[in-house]
């Protein structure tokens, strides 16, 4: 019988570290090379071909970032997507802030106030879509229906393109919401009790010492939903594709759902990889900047 | 991305825990004036999704609305259910989100591991590999990866939707976190009893990580759910697709029937809902430790 001796070369390079680390790590090593790092080597080949993700692709250089830069559309989406993040970011951020406070406190009902909070986080986006879709519907709307009762005229809402677009940051808000909720509700359990007082008696100082001392301890939590928030802000989609498509009149056309209708509607693989690497630009510098602008001020005040 | 640092499992976030509140001179807190109309406004999207779902067509097309319908229309969900097959939706995002848990519990766990405890050639390199594509938004990829799953002959196949998502950076990144987290005595004293490296990573650190694979589960649980960008671009066929695709299929064959549209909107989201209702101390717990919605 053929058995390897316990001090045999092979026996100790199975059992060796090296060994052990590669097999534990190859399947996810395997998936991760096919389906992440080869993308996004492949994409940014891509950005420099004309490629319709059928016929073989030519290489073009520059010319679809080129392109880019003298493209309305694109201009437009881009400028979409900057109102959309500048709504959007402080409403959701400093709306929950408002709400966790108000929820961390011993109140009758508190439980079923953070249920109702809580549950649109796991309504998916095209349920929420479909829905508020409905609610803003200019003729049979629930929206309108109130507006009527309250003697103001009827809106287009996602009809119209003056609107369309604060009709989703509404929604968005509506569906994000309990997320940043959660987070600073966490946050909150660990300002000391002592603090949390202080700012909860009332008198001339309240607001001041919740601005000067519990908002300095949720500074870490404010810069992470203020960083995530942004990020998914930029990379927009579900939403207006359920309800608008990115109309009326281009006016809710985002930046990913020009990529889409670039890369999968006219099938210009290398325009929409060179969109995408220019979102993937966009969202790295704005991130870099958020966090050392928020970083300072989390470490340089202490 | 992860945020951690608000909440350690050790720690978690307690519902029930509320801050003493001192003596008010209300007879109730005016916190409530804010609260009640916050919440109506949370819940009246759920709940008029909910009343336009049991009315007949007349009522849902009507203006002003008919707020509390004279029978309720129970057969619009059977109609909604039998108008485009939701039993395949169902099916495929079970097939999904059952596959691509398991799928990263498995392969995640296994990598994790390594990084947080074996010195092996190459690990840094590699390491830092894998926190680049973390970097990387997924619309950054998705052409290149519609191309991949192509190739590999997968397109208009749930397949195509659960291969790539076999295993995320994140869930390595989650897990590894954990497991340095742990003390590395025990792991210690069972190989001087000889025990193999895959015997402790089963006997000794699984069990002490169930925690943190709950919150990898159903992190990933409702992320591939509750996914749309993914099976929009590789599905076609109304039999392969999962549940939110579906949906928005059923959204465009439905147009102005809303009552069946919401039917089929409130059917959706049920089983989500139902496991957030029994589970929501979990859901909560592992969204602030990871700071992850989707």
């Amino acid at each position: 019988m053929l058995r390897p001796a316990p001090d045999s070369r092979l026996h100790r390079a199975l059992g060796s570290e090296h060994f052990a680390g590669w097999a534990f790590t190859l399947p996810a090593v395997v998936l991760i090379v096919i389906f992440g790092i080869m993308p996004i080597v492949w994409s940014a080949i891509m950005s420099f071909q004309a490629n319709d993700l059928t016929s073989p692709p030519t290489w073009v250089g520059l010319a679809n970032y080129r392109a880019l830069l003298h493209d309305p559309m694109f201009a437009a989406s881009v400028r979409h997507t900057i109102l959309y993040t500048v709504l959007f970011v402080p409403i959701s951020v400093s709306g929950a802030l408002l709400v966790a406070w108000a929820l961390n406190r011993k109140l009758r009902g508190v439980r079923f106030y953070r249920l109702a909070v809580f549950v649109p986080v796991v309504t998916s986006t095209v349920a929420t879509g479909i829905i508020f879709l409905w609610l803003l519907d200019p003729v049979f709307g629930l929206v309108n229906f109130f507006l009527d009762k309250l003697g103001l005229p009827q809106q287009g809402f996602l009809q119209n393109p003056d609107q369309a677009l604060f009709c989703i940051v509404a929604m968005t808000v509506w569906g994000w919401l309990g997320f940043d909720v959660i987070i600073y509700l966490a946050a909150l359990q660990g300002v000391p009790q002592e603090l949390m007082e202080a700012a909860e008696i009332d008198g001339a100082g309240k607001w001041s010492s919740f601005r000067n001392v519990v908002l300095p301890f949720l500074r870490p939590a404010t810069l992470f939903l203020v960083v995530w928030s942004t990020i998914s802000a930029l990379q927009l989609f579900d939403e207006i594709w359920v309800t608008t498509r990115g109309g009326p009149l281009g006016s809710t056309t985002v930046v990913v759902v020009y990529l889409y209708q670039q890369a999968f509607t006219n099938f210009a693989g290398g325009y929409g990889a060179a969109i995408a690497y220019v979102l993937f630009l966009a969202i790295l510098v704005v991130t870099i900047v958020q966090l050392k602008i928020g970083g300072r001020r989390i470490y340089g005040e202490s | 991305m992860e945020a951690g640092s608000f909440l350690s499992i050790d720690h978690p976030l307690d519902l029930e825990s509320v801050p003493d509140k001192p003596p008010r001179h209300w007879p109730f807190s005016p916190w409530h004036l804010f609260l009640i109309p916050l919440a109506a406004m949370m819940l009246l999207p759920l709940v008029w999704s909910l009343i336009t779902s049991l009315e007949t067509p007349a009522e849902a097309q009507r203006f002003p609305p008919v707020l509390i319908p004279k029978s309720l229309q129970f057969s619009n969900y059977p109609a909604a259910w039998h108008s485009l097959p939701f039993g395949h939706f169902f099916l495929n995002s079970f097939l999904y989100s059952a596959a691509t848990v398991a799928g990263n519990l498995i392969f995640c766990s296994l990598a994790a591991y390594a990084f947080a405890r074996l010195r092996f050639f190459g690990s840094n390199l590699l390491f830092v590999l894998l926190l680049v594509t973390l970097m990387v938004p997924f619309q950054v990829i998705i052409i290149p990866m519609f191309l991949i799953v192509r190739k590999l002959g997968l397109i208009d196949n749930v397949g195509g939707l659960i291969v790539p998502n076999l295993c995320g950076v994140f869930g390595i990144f989650l897990l590894r976190q954990f497991f340095l987290s742990l003390p590395v005595q025990l792991e210690e004293a069972a190989r001087i009893d000889g025990a193999s490296r895959l015997t402790i990573f089963f006997k000794i650190v699984l069990p002490l990580s169930l925690p943190v694979l709950a919150t990898l589960a159903i992190i990933q649980f409702m992320w591939s759910w509750n996914d749309f960008l993914w099976p929009l671009i590789i599905i076609s066929t109304p039999e392969h697709a999962p549940l939110q695709l579906g949906l928005s299929m059923f959204q465009g064959a439905h147009m102005t029937q809303w009552n069946l549209l919401m039917a089929g909107t409130v059917m959706s989201q049920i089983p989500m809902l139902a496991v957030f209702l029994i589970a929501q101390r979990w859901f909560v717990q592992s969204i602030a430790y990871t700071g992850i919605k989707q």
